[in-house]
């Protein structure tokens, strides 16, 4: 079939005029592109509705609700925020245990992940080895490696304090069973896991073009220079995004503050005196421990508020520090 | 004192010429040996505890190469642990998981990248509006959900929500891609009669093989490391996957340290395979993630 056989007013509108919505019906070619378009899109969109905008909104009102999940919800309105904020000491332990843990490990994960990208990002011969040898471990299993630590952070015959004892002579720590070096093990933890952020360091680096270096050598800038002025600039939408998403997955960590709070000490048990208390394992507790699903639901709320500020101050200050290559195009 | 001065140097990069070059070689592979070290050492902790007897576990000087090898450690823990059970299970769910999430994605995705329909910018919007929102916040609702609809404890909550678009960051990044292939094919088809229900599977699914199989990739990850979602779905016994088996073994009061190393082994083995053999794909979505930022 040839070209011809479409009308001219369509291909006119197929090809090269998007902005006519009046149209989309009118012609009956664009008429079943816009339908097939619905289609294919369908599954995604009854999941919208069914499990992220549903849950998302039902979740809002049973915060503001007594429920067990058996009885029907009996309404409370703002009372389970005001409980958690001004009456449940235990929220505020766990606001504090997750702040800790969030500032302990997305600095790490941030400023040794870039170096280790900038490391690994230079023309030394068998780098690609190196490179598995730092990404594999952050694609191992949570629950294998959390085993893993838990053997290797042994009071007595993990590999760590016997190491530290037999070589330096020092009595290590009791890693999992102290209140003070509980979180501590869990960045020590996040800290294997940091070749995750460096996979997407490298593929920022790999993408400033080495004519930059060149030139800037030929000008007589140095090394620590060429690093100030054009990798960081050249990298800084990476690490906001590294950033951003660092902060948002460790506020929610689960599994192994899960698993490590509840090795030793039972389901709803969140290690040494409380000491690992999360923000997700306290609303499980109170969810699924307690089944106090409101209360639970209005902590998980209070959750989605704060990350949702922190996203957007973060997005404001990025305007400062932030370089985007198409705006000083522009400029 | 000097040899500090010297190490300085290295490290600021110093040094003129040819002398400057080898001294930055050198130092870069000093650092990277040793820091490889430390982060292979878990790994090869793991490998040789769960091959250790028990006089051999938690000694000083620690043992590397354990002798003999007791490969018995395995089948102990494969058998009391009921392994063979979770790995069906988990893999049941795994490959059933991914297959939806690959087919719905990729729908959406050819939807939003190739066909034009009001609302199209709108809807995506809210697409990646989604990617943002914080898991929590649907957490709790979605297990009221299920548990209305009578399937609290079957392998459903944990395959069938997969099936409806398979998650916003799969669409984005399939999306992307899609993007890229060459729009005079699929004018073609549509010239030649086909219709996009045709392109779709007989142009667009062929076409974008790497693109799919990362999507694949991810998600048999996502799905084989999963815990939390079979933690709160799934309560008997012998519907457990590997993650949540394994936690038994961390909760028993007398922990056999080689056996939980052997069972942790045998849960990574299948990511380290995937790993090794499809390595460019991995690359290619962290690649393609990182174009959010």
């Amino acid at each position: 079939m040839s070209q011809d056989a479409l009308p001219a007013a369509d291909e006119e509108v197929r090809y090269h005029s998007p902005s006519r919505p009046r149209g989309v019906w009118a012609s009956p070619i664009r008429r079943r592109e816009a339908l097939d378009g619905y289609v294919f899109i369908l599954p995604w969109f009854l999941g919208l509705l069914i499990f992220i905008l549903g849950p998302f909104l039902a979740g809002f009102y049973y915060s503001l609700t007594e429920y067990d999940s058996l009885l029907p919800p009996n309404w409370l309105g703002v009372e389970n925020y005001r409980r958690i904020l001004f009456d449940d000491d235990r929220f505020w332990l766990t606001v504090y245990n997750t702040v800790w843990y969030v500032l302990a490990a997305v600095i790490p994960q941030v400023i040794l992940g870039l170096l280790l990208a900038i490391l690994l990002n230079q023309k030394a011969r068998g780098i690609t080895v190196f490179r598995t040898v730092f990404f594999m471990p952050s694609i191992v299993p949570i629950v294998a490696s959390v085993s893993l630590f838990i053997f290797i952070l042994h009071d007595r015959f993990g590999l760590l304090n016997e190491t530290l004892y037999g070589v330096f002579g020092i009595v290590g720590p009791n890693w999992l069973t102290s209140p003070d070096w509980s979180k501590p093990s869990l960045v020590l933890w996040s800290m294997w896991g940091i070749g995750g952020g460096m996979i997407i360091y490298l593929a920022g680096l790999q993408g400033i073009p080495e004519t930059l270096y060149e030139a800037a050598a030929i000008d007589g800038a140095g090394a620590l220079r060429c690093f100030w002025k054009i990798t960081i600039p050249l990298i800084s939408p990476t690490i906001l995004f590294v950033v951003i998403m660092g902060i948002i997955g460790s506020f929610q960590i689960f599994t192994p503050v899960f698993l490590l709070g509840s090795a030793n000490y039972g389901m709803a048990a969140a290690g040494p005196m409380d000491s690992l208390l999360f923000w997700v394992v306290y609303i499980y507790n109170q969810g699924f421990f307690y089944f106090r699903m409101g209360y639970a639901s209005a902590i998980a709320w209070l959750l989605f508020i704060l990350l949702v500020v922190l996203t957007l101050i973060q997005f404001r200050l990025a305007g400062r520090w932030v370089y985007y290559e198409d705006e000083a195009a522009i400029r | 004192m000097l040899a500090q001065r010297a190490m300085l140097n290295i490290a600021l990069g110093r040094f003129e010429g040819k002398s400057r070059k080898v001294a930055q070689a050198s130092f870069v592979y000093c650092l990277l040996i040793g820091l490889g070290f430390l982060f292979a050492m878990p790994l090869v902790w793991l490998v040789s505890t769960s091959l250790k007897s028990n006089e051999q576990v938690g000694t000083w000087p620690p043992v590397w190469i354990p002798y003999p090898f007791v490969w018995q450690n395995y089948f102990v823990a494969w058998t009391s642990g009921r392994f063979g059970l979770y790995f069906f299970n988990t893999t049941f769910i795994t490959v059933l998981a991914t297959i939806g999430q690959v087919l719905t994605a990729s729908m959406a995705a050819f939807g939003f990248a190739r066909l034009r329909f009001p609302g199209r910018e709108l809807l995506f919007a809210v697409l990646l509006a989604t990617m943002m929102l914080p898991f929590v916040v649907t957490m709790i609702p979605t297990f009221i959900l299920f548990k209305n609809l009578g399937w609290l404890d079957s392998f459903k909550p944990l395959i069938v929500p997969h099936y409806f678009g398979g998650g916003a960051f799969f669409i984005f990044l399939l999306r992307q891609f899609f993007k890229t292939l060459p729009t005079e094919i699929f004018e073609q088809a549509t010239i030649d009669g086909a219709s996009n229900y045709r392109a779709y599977y007989q142009i667009l699914l062929p076409l974008s093989k790497p693109a799919l199989s990362t999507v694949a990739i991810f998600g048999f990850l996502q799905h084989w490391n999963d815990f939390l979602a079979p933690l709160i779905y799934l309560n008997s016994p012998e519907k457990f996957t590997l993650a949540l088996g394994l936690r038994q073994f961390i909760q028993r009061t007398e922990v056999r340290y080689q056996e939980m190393m052997a069972m942790a082994l045998l849960m990574t083995i299948p990511v380290l395979l995937v790993f090794f053999f499809f390595q460019q794909y991995f690359i290619r979505g962290v690649v393609m993630s990182g174009i959010k930022g």
